[in-house]
């Protein structure tokens, strides 16, 4: 991954870059949280750091707030180098995960806190707290102290707090996840939308993909101190580049196989036609398939037209093992002499399956679109 | 460093100048005077001197001593004035005293006055070991009255004794110091010996035996005179006993300090210390006092108190004092079992 | 394309780790942090290390620097000068052991002159042969080399001075005194049975309040609390009253003696009560329920969950208890003071070596003797209170008693008892304090309410104690909660911060017998330029802060740490100073914290006696000084009515302290109520 790489693909998203962060090390005595991280984020976007525990991710959000300071490298921000600034003399506001909010002083004193000794006059912060609690939507609760509101409450009213001052970067480390789930899919909006509305420049942090890529304009996953992968939410879903992304992000079958041309993969007996890959012939890779994107026929079916020159069509006869009912769809463990032993989980569509009339124990066919079948080296982090 | 230490010492200057400025002098005067006579002494020089002040410094002789050698290096005191002539010849062996010759220093009593010339300190008047004697608990004891310190030695006043430990109370010292010149260095080593087996426990202070005595928590206390006449005027039932051998004795005296920053104050009040009113004022408390003649007998104090006073060898006792009290912590002190 | 991803691993940078630039707070937090790590350096780490080079100072005479002479019978000196040494060589007239002294020692010259008469009339010489070289001549102070000539009846009155070295022979000869020695042996086994005998009863009681339903449990902890009112001192009073001679109950002593280690334990058992029975009763008040519960699914008897579930749970409690018990028994100074008798202790031993024989060089060794249980005792404490600390984060049940009729009584009739023990050590002083003569004249008055008459400062001491107090709670409070501040806030800067937080707990290690001397040796000192404070109520204050600075700033640094440590980051992102947040949020929310150091600071203040003995002056007596002195003089009643006047101004402190608690706090923390 390079830097001219993730700059091309958000250069039609947003031209001028608003933080530059570069080569950035942080180390705990041995232990390396961040190792040689550079990215940029343009004015006006929405940046979502996004991997598992430990993978560093807010590591460097408080890097760029200056809360702890990196062991090497260069933050810049509007064209300003603020990489050894203490924290007071950046422009950011923060959120954190536990809100932070000031529990004896009232909800208008908290975002207030902010305003004042800025040669601001009285009615200008009693204006601009107004104006706050409206866009926030809780101007009925100015006069209550933080620990009367609900989580969601406190939330909304630490956001209004951070943007108080109207800094040129807002970051929010984890501040939905201490919500319960309905309050956090609702929020999730809510944030999105007056970021949207305010245009501030936006990093959020959080382990939660759909989270990410929900509100998030490009994503950063990280992993053990790393950039994985950077881009939109549909190019990290469709297009992941490393293993690590196409594991942590949604659902995938990981299927030990072989390189057999260019653009092809063998397993379980099988050549099948995949994404171009680069591999040499006959390197060991992991082959991914999202299980959305195995498509479901009905049993002994065979496309039209003629299959390739390697005899591939990418269709399977497979049996149902298992299905399982989760709602909007069916995920269904399919096996069968076919694949050799390999299990592959498709999800199914309410309609396919009954459009199949399927139950366990029925044979089917599938068909693995050689777009989505896609090829990884083996030699990745765990998830 | 030494920009800093100049900052704080023209701090300190500035005060003490400023604080000099408002009034007229102050004295700062370490004494052991007991509490309750302090406020007479002071009203009385005033109204001779009503331009000096004197700020008290009191307490009891051991620590005003302990407190006078601390500060040898940098003394607080402008004078001593009253405390134990053998504490002071500590203060004279460390060079600690301005010697002086107060006015009128010839009308004393030569023995209350330091054989240097000019005297390193004068002295005011004396307070007399002697024993107190519970007649009520004694009573009931069925103790016999002593007359003698050898009486004290009997079995039969076994634990019903008190008397203060040297190495903490001045009177305890002018006892032992007494014993040793009156039966010699080995015969008083002998008596005290005795005299252990008897002694219930050794208190901190000199008072402290008498005061117990006319509490009734011992029924024989040896202390000083001057104390036991006070309890006895409180109502104790005491009988306050001169032992027949003689008593140690110690003189309340005197002493400007080396250095002070108020001399010419300091000597105005050593001059009245000595004087006739002065000796007086002593003698509503003490029995005897420097000048000769001024003494009226005091109330409760016992006869033939001043006659049985032994000849007491002031520099003898200071000289030899850390090797007495040696000897003494090495023979009772490390017996620490209460005895029954 | 993602064989390349993590390919060519890269190396971290190698250099120096970049560096903050400081913005004003950091100076601002640092240089506050730096300040009072400098008052604790100053009153609390030099005065020790003063203290400590001066166990190591002694004193010996140095013979080779004096010279004789000595005249034939006409009196003309026609022998050579002939030094003290060599005369000794050929002598042998002091052994070597003989020349080590303290600074009041004196060797008599005659020594070395077997033959020596005082009617003779040969005349002798004596000179130093450096300059520093000192001897008397009666009590005449001579030095240097000038030849001094004195008939012999005056040569038996010249008297060599020791001169100061630095080396162990203070320890060698302290060792070597078998009183001295012997008070270790006496104070180890003193605190060890009141540390038992105390932990005991007051796990008993701790238990009653937290496992029975018996009635006044309020009472009966408000009584538990109450020695902590008063100095350590005052049960020794009262023991004298209840044992002594004259007691009320002698009787029940069955003719042992008061006065010596009976007394120290029982006066020990009663001012030590409160911390243990605080102590235990925290860690009781952790255990988890849940375990009781299974417990009784298994059908465990009675007897069998209290040895396998309640002690067990309460261990580190009960551990943390007779440590502290220990701690305070050893370096405490009054009670063996008031109540010891000829039974030795360490902290009653510095004070009879300074006060009682002006040897600061053997109080500094007996102090250094001190510190060594003290330390001991102190670091186990440290260690299990963080073992406690760390049960205490995990998450428990707490414990419902259910109403038992007959164990509820039971516990009710222990905690009667004790109650009866602690108001009743009081309510003897009270009554000593009101009788007019005791035994003698059993009628009430105020006579012993007349300080001014008596030794120990009168009444103005116990205005000054007030003063002393209150200057000591305010003050106090603002370095400790402050200084907890910085330390727990302040960012990078780990070195500083270590060092301070070992300082901050330092005191806890310091008897305050040792501290007190300390003082004496750092301030009284014409070369230091704090000596101003020295003498003043400033120097009681700061060595009251210093004494009871590590409970303080635990209490401080607990209430910091359950706020939400994002605060200050916050703060900076709003472009908002520290002290806005400090004074606006931190403090207001640690206000009951903030509140518990003043009442503790005052409280102590107030009785505390060992380490402002050595410091006070005529002007700044104190009055629980007051107690100790009166006591010492005999003035036992009057000492009682001073020791109750402390009991009450702390009681009534202690109201004022509840009042405000409740009532101001509804205020200022409305947000805790809603």
């Amino acid at each position: 991954m390079s830097v001219t790489e993730a700059t091309k693909t958000a250069e039609t998203a947003a031209p001028a870059i608003y933080l530059r962060i570069s080569n950035l090390w942080k180390s705990f005595g041995d232990f390396q949280a961040l190792k040689d991280i550079s990215l940029e984020i343009f004015d006006g976007e929405f940046v979502c750091f996004l991997g598992p525990s430990g993978c560093g991710k807010t590591t460097l959000l408080r890097a760029i707030a200056g809360l702890d300071l990196q062991t090497s490298g260069i933050v810049e921000q509007g064209g300003r180098d603020i990489s050894t600034l203490p924290p007071a003399q950046r422009d950011f506001g923060i959120v954190f995960q536990s809100y932070a909010l000031f529990p004896n002083l009232t909800i208008r004193k908290n975002i207030a806190f902010g305003l004042e000794n800025a040669g601001r006059s009285k009615t200008e912060i009693a204006a601009r707290v107004a104006e706050l609690l409206d866009l926030v939507g809780l101007a009925a609760h100015s006069e209550k102290y933080p620990a009367q509101l609900s989580g969601g409450e406190q939330q909304r009213i630490a956001l209004a707090r951070a943007i108080a001052t109207s800094p040129g970067l807002l970051l929010l480390d984890e501040p939905l996840s201490a919500l319960d789930a309905k309050v956090r899919v609702y929020l999730r909006h809510e944030v999105k939308e007056l970021q949207r509305k305010l245009g501030i420049t936006t990093v959020m942090v959080t382990h939660d993909q759909e989270e990410a890529l929900s509100m998030a304009d490009r994503i950063v996953v990280m992993n053990q101190g790393v950039i994985e992968q950077i881009g939109t939410p549909t190019e990290i879903y469709r297009e992941p580049k490393t293993l690590f992304v196409a594991d942590f992000i949604g659902e995938t079958n990981k299927i030990e196989a072989r390189a057999a041309g260019p653009d092809s993969l063998s397993f379980g007996g099988m050549t099948l036609d995949s994404v171009a890959h680069g591999f040499a012939e006959g390197a060991e890779v992991v082959a991914v398939i999202r299980p959305e994107d195995v498509i479901p026929h009905r049993a002994g079916y065979r496309p039209e037209g003629p299959s390739d020159e390697n005899g591939a069509s990418n269709v399977i006869d497979v049996i149902v093992d298992e299905m399982e009912f989760l709602g909007s769809f069916w995920r269904t463990r399919l096996g069968g002499p076919r694949l050799g032993g390999i299990e592959l989980v498709a999800d199914l569509s309410i309609n396919a399956a009954r459009h199949l009339a399927l139950t366990e124990g029925d044979a089917m066919t599938i068909e693995l679109p050689a777009a989505r079948l896609m090829a990884f080296a083996q030699t990745v982090g765990e998830s | 460093m030494s920009l800093h230490k100049n900052f704080w010492c023209a701090i300190a200057a500035g005060l003490f100048v400023a604080s000099n400025a408002m009034a007229q002098t102050e004295l700062t005067v370490y004494t052991a005077v007991e509490a309750e006579d302090l406020k007479r002494y002071a009203e009385t020089f005033n109204q001779d001197h009503p331009d000096i002040k004197i700020n008290w410094v009191r307490d009891s002789t051991g620590i005003i001593t302990a407190k006078l050698l601390a500060e040898r290096n940098n003394p607080q005191a402008d004078l001593i004035w009253g405390l134990a002539a053998t504490s002071l010849l500590l203060m004279k062996a460390e060079g600690m005293l301005e010697a002086y010759a107060p006015a009128g220093v010839e009308k004393l009593d030569p023995k209350f006055v330091d054989n240097s010339n000019p005297p390193a300190w004068v002295g005011m008047d004396a307070w007399v070991a002697a024993v107190c004697y519970n007649t009520v608990e004694a009573g009931k004891l069925g103790l016999p009255v002593p007359t003698s310190w050898k009486d004290l030695t009997d079995p039969v006043y076994k634990n019903h004794l008190i008397m203060p430990n040297p190495n903490s109370s001045g009177t305890g010292f002018l006892d032992v110091s007494s014993w040793l010149q009156m039966f010699g260095e080995e015969g008083g080593w002998a008596f005290m010996d005795a005299l252990h087996e008897n002694i219930a426990r050794y208190t901190h202070s000199g008072s402290k035996p008498c005061k117990l005595a006319a509490a009734g928590e011992i029924p024989i206390g040896i202390s000083f005179a001057f104390r036991g006449a006070k309890s006895k005027a409180a109502g104790a039932p005491l009988e306050i006993i001169v032992p027949s051998e003689g008593v140690g004795w110690d003189m309340e005296a005197t002493g400007i300090i080396a250095g002070t920053a108020n001399l010419e104050a300091a000597k105005t009040l050593v001059d009245w210390s000595i004087t006739r009113t002065a000796n007086e004022m002593y003698n509503t408390g003490y029995a005897v006092v420097a000048m000769p003649g001024v003494a009226k007998p005091v109330e409760h104090f016992p006869e033939g108190l001043l006659e049985a006073m032994i000849e007491n060898d002031f520099e003898w006792a200071a000289n030899n004092r850390k090797a007495i009290l040696t000897e003494w912590q090495s023979r009772y002190d490390s017996k620490s079992d209460p005895k029954n | 394309m993602s064989v390349t991803a993590d390919a060519a691993p890269v190396r971290p940078p190698t250099g120096r780790p970049l560096r903050a630039k400081l913005g004003r707070d950091d100076y601002i937090m640092r240089g506050y942090m730096l300040a009072i790590m400098v008052y604790l350096v100053v009153a609390l780490a030099m005065p020790l290390y003063v203290m400590l080079s001066k166990s190591f100072t002694t004193y010996g005479f140095d013979l080779a620097t004096y010279e004789f002479q000595v005249s034939d019978q006409a009196g003309n000196f026609t022998a050579p000068p002939v030094s003290a040494e060599t005369l000794n060589r050929e002598l042998g007239a002091v052994p070597p052991e003989k020349l080590t002294t303290s600074s009041d020692g004196r060797l008599p010259a005659t020594l070395f002159f077997p033959d020596f008469a005082f009617r003779s009339p040969v005349l002798y010489r004596i000179r130093g042969t450096t300059a520093g070289a000192t001897y008397l001549i009666g009590s005449e102070r001579h030095l240097g080399t000038e030849w001094s000539q004195v008939t012999s009846n005056d040569f038996r009155r010249v008297m060599l001075r020791p001169v100061a070295s630095r080396g162990l022979d203070n320890f060698v000869s302290y060792f070597s005194t078998p009183a001295l020695f012997r008070s270790i042996q006496n104070s180890l086994l003193i605190s060890l049975i009141s540390t038992v005998i105390t932990v005991s009863l007051a796990f008993g009681f701790a238990y009653a309040l937290n496992r029975s339903c018996m009635r006044f449990k309020g009472f009966f902890r408000l009584v538990a609390v109450m020695p902590i009112l008063v100095p350590s001192l005052l049960p020794g009073i009262a023991l004298v009253y209840l044992f002594g001679r004259q007691g009320m109950i002698r009787e029940l002593l069955m003719g042992e003696e008061i006065y010596g280690p009976i007394g120290i334990v029982i006066g020990s058992v009663f001012f030590t009560f409160p911390h243990a029975m605080i102590i235990i009763t925290t860690a009781l008040a952790i255990s988890d329920a849940r375990l009781y519960e299974a417990a009784v699914s298994l059908k465990a008897s009675r007897w069998k969950t209290f040895w396998t579930v309640t002690i067990p749970g309460a261990r580190y409690g009960l551990i943390s208890a007779s440590f502290v018990v220990f701690n305070l028994v050893i370096t405490d100074f009054g009670l063996p003071k008031v109540i010891g008798g000829q039974y030795n202790m360490l902290a009653v031993d510095i004070y009879k070596q300074v006060i009682g024989q002006q040897n600061f060089e053997m109080g500094a060794v007996v102090s250094v003797v001190l510190l060594v249980p003290a330390l001991i005792a102190f670091s186990v404490d440290r260690y299990v209170q963080k073992r406690q600390v760390a049960m205490l984060t995990t998450r428990s049940v707490p414990y419902q008693p259910k109403p038992h009729r007959r164990f509820d009584w039971l516990c009710f009739s222990y905690c009667g008892l004790v109650a009866v023990f602690i108001v009743g050590i009081l309510g003897v002083c009270q009554f000593a304090a009101l009788v007019k003569f005791w035994p003698y004249d059993l009628s009430l008055s105020l006579k012993n309410y007349a300080f001014d008459v008596m030794d120990g400062g009168g009444w103005a001491s116990y205005r000054n104690s007030i003063r002393m107090a209150l200057m000591t709670a305010l003050i106090g409070t603002v370095v400790v909660f402050t200084g907890a501040y910085m330390v727990e806030k302040t960012k990078g800067f780990g070195a500083g911060r270590s060092v301070f937080q070992f300082l901050a707990m330092l005191p806890m290690a310091i008897p305050g017998m040792v501290l007190g001397l300390a003082y004496i040796f750092f301030f009284n000192n014409p070369a230091n330029p704090l000596n101003f404070i020295y003498g003043t109520m400033a120097i009681l204050v700061i060595c009251t802060v210093t004494h009871f600075y590590t409970v303080s700033h635990l209490t401080a640094v607990t209430a910091l740490k359950q706020m939400d440590i994002e605060f200050e980051s916050v703060a900076a992102s709003l472009k908002q100073p520290f002290y806005k947040l400090f004074a606006r949020v931190t403090v207001p929310v640690c206000l009951p914290s903030v509140l518990d150091i003043s009442i503790y600071l005052f409280v102590n203040a107030m009785t505390t006696v060992s380490a402002v003995v050595f410091l006070y002056s005529p002007t700044t007596t104190l009055a629980s000084v007051a107690v100790l002195n009166m006591d010492d003089a005999g003035d036992v009643a009057p000492a009682a009515a001073m020791g109750m006047m402390i009991f009450y101004t702390n009681a009534v402190a202690r109201l004022i302290h509840v009042a405000i608690s409740k009532g101001v706090l509804k205020r200022t923390q409305a947000w805790r109520f809603k």
